[in-house]
């Protein structure tokens, strides 16, 4: 475990140094854990410096590390020119797995593309998630506000021009809208924002806090954490904000809800046992149901992982560190210093929050191998991700 | 050594001297819960207008005399006169919120009557109750005005569950106002969470002033 942590360090220092995309990617040593795997070596050649960028963010944030051609298990070769053609081969077999041209979109979007059909292909089985977007809050100054961008930060889109604070953007999975809390009133409201016509109605507003929304996997219906009757309790309702239904009524504070995928349980944090902890809720109401994660302190910010396996959340051991847990309960892993940890669809890399001095960041880390890579940069603090999906 | 020093500086009543600071912070001040009446300074509470950041009672409040509080009105849930309600809440936790957003707001009126809190904790700290009973005092005084508290966090917590935190503050301010007789009615809340700290430092004299609830008049 020793190896391992200061290898981890290794990393957070090695990504701190680096610029936008981390240049030196290959000098930087390899994680594994004892029980862990290792990053399968794959090598790149025959692309411009754009493709060459976004294939190795692509690669490792999904478990790979580019290598020499001589070491590589995969090898990945194309040339560009209006369209990017690119090829797979197995340097072990031999064999030529894939051979495809990609046009249209930008370089990066056809590097995207060539990057999930390797990772889909049938000897790697893997759910591809280079062509996924992201929602998150900038913080600046007095106010924040929701910006959309490529997974790894690029070709990014400001959403609100407010002025105020805006936090928690949650997608709503199959549209073009998403729901986000906003001050813009005075008074902290959950919005529902279409981006295709602009338009924003309430779907909360009442006296209090109106806060923390999350979106069901099915997008039609939200949790969010309500103060109206006096304590801050978990309602759901439906996406526009009607037919709510309160499923908490404890004296202490909930926080952060997030969905199990198959839509029928949310995990919300609660103070009701002294300390934060993670509890499950039916939808249909009834009991809260402890989920104990051994060993995990004061656990905030739950993320349920898509194959419904693993909750991701916060701890505090001085400093915020990343953990995951059985979603039935059980002994906690810590993964590394970090917070608010979501989940992408492959269920196995996680969009995180990290602190560079007084600054947020964005990273991604890929938890089997723990290799981490950060998002593009922005001026301003970057918290509170959501996956487009 | 700092606190005792900044205090003296800030302190209105420099003359009352260390030996009796120290006096009274080992009799009052190291006291959380305690079972004597509530000191009320006459005019003014938090006439410094300083952060009581350490729990340490100011020396302003020696000069005062120990008036009890008004009890919290008797209700089915709660006969136990004398029941502290930062301790024991009331079971409603002060109501349903009203919809105050239509009343005008004036952030000055009670900037000196600023509370603060322990790290993750939104009970009031005895030292912050002559802040809520002056403020309350107000509330009852002048039935036509109302009061938004505004909870507040240090960047200690995550942002979402200082959001929260932030609101639970309030409502316990709030409560405590309720509890006082003011009317649930009057008193809404707001939580900032960690996004408006009052100091931006990143250490413990900074954190401890961020962990506040804020008193904003409303007036019509």
């Amino acid at each position: 475990m020793r190896t391992t942590r200061r290898e981890w360090l290794t990393v957070m220092a090695a990504g701190a140094v680096g610029s936008v995309m981390g240049a030196e990617d290959d000098v930087i040593p390899i994680v594994r854990e004892a029980e862990g795997v290792a990053a399968v070596p794959v090598s790149l050649a025959g692309f411009g410096s754009e493709v060459m960028n976004a294939l190795r963010f692509d690669l490792r944030v999904q478990g790979f590390r580019v290598v020499p051609a001589a070491d590589a298990q995969y090898e990945l070769s194309g040339n560009e020119g209006g369209s990017l053609s690119g090829q797979v081969r197995d340097r072990v077999s031999g064999k030529a797995l894939l051979a495809r041209e990609y046009r249209g979109g930008s370089a990066r979007a056809q590097a995207h593309a060539f990057a999930d059909d390797f990772v889909q292909l049938a000897p790697l089985g893997r759910i591809g998630i280079a062509r996924s977007r992201i929602v998150w809050r900038i913080e600046s100054g007095q106010a924040s506000e929701v910006y959309l961008a490529d997974y790894d930060g690029h070709n990014h889109v400001q959403v609100t021009r407010d002025g105020t604070i805006t936090r928690d953007p949650s997608w709503v999975p199959g549209q073009r809208r998403l729901l986000y809390t906003s001050y813009r009133t005075g008074m902290p409201r959950i919005y529902s924002h279409d981006l295709a016509t602009g338009e924003r109605s309430v779907v909360a507003g009442y006296p209090g806090l109106n806060g923390s929304p999350a979106v069901s996997p099915d997008g039609r219906r939200v949790a969010m954490i309500l103060s109206r009757t006096g304590s801050p309790d978990l309602y759901v309702a439906n996406l526009d904000g009607t037919g709510l239904r309160q499923l908490t009524t404890t004296k202490e504070d909930e926080s952060s809800p997030c969905w199990a995928p198959d839509g029928r349980t949310i995990c919300v944090v609660s103070r009701q046992g002294g300390r934060p902890a993670l509890y499950r809720v039916s939808t249909e109401g009834g009991p809260m149901r402890r989920i104990n994660a051994v060993g995990g302190g004061s656990v905030t910010e739950p993320d349920w992982s898509p194959d419904g396996k693993l909750i991701a959340f916060t701890t505090s051991f001085g400093g915020f560190q990343i953990c995951t847990v059985s979603a039935n309960g059980g002994p906690v892993t810590v993964l590394g210093q970090g917070e608010d940890p979501v989940w992408a669809r492959n269920s196995r890399t996680l969009l995180y929050v990290r602190r560079v001095g007084n600054r947020k960041v964005l990273s991604m880390l890929d938890v089997p191998t723990k290799q981490i890579e950060d998002l593009r940069r922005f001026s301003g603090s970057c918290s509170q991700p959501d996956w487009v999906r | 050594m700092a606190t005792i020093s900044t205090i003296m500086k800030r302190s209105l009543f420099f003359n009352v001297g260390l030996a009796m600071l120290l006096a009274l912070a080992g009799t009052v001040g190291c006291k959380r819960q305690p079972k004597a009446p509530t000191p009320i300074p006459s005019r003014g509470v938090g006439d410094t207008g300083a952060p009581d950041t350490f729990g340490v009672v100011r020396p302003g409040d020696a000069d005062q005399a120990r008036v009890i509080p008004p009890a919290p009105p008797v209700t089915p849930w709660d006969q136990d006169v004398g029941v502290d309600p930062s301790v024991m809440p009331s079971l409603d936790g002060g109501g349903p919120l009203p919809d105050l957003s239509f009343m005008r707001p004036d952030p000055e009126f009670f900037a000196a009557y600023t509370i603060y809190f322990d790290f993750d904790r939104s009970a009031i700290r005895p030292s912050e109750r002559s802040k809520l009973e002056a403020v309350g005092q107000h509330l009852l005084a002048n039935p036509r005005h109302a009061v938004r508290v505004e909870g507040h966090a240090d960047e200690r917590g995550t942002e979402g569950y200082n959001l929260a935190l932030g609101e639970r503050r309030a409502l316990s301010a709030r409560e405590y106002l309720v509890n006082l007789g003011v009317p649930g009615s009057r008193v809404d809340t707001i939580s900032y969470g960690e996004s408006r700290p009052a100091d931006p430092r990143s250490n413990e004299e900074a954190w401890a002033r961020n962990r506040r609830g804020e008193f904003i008049l409303l007036t019509e």
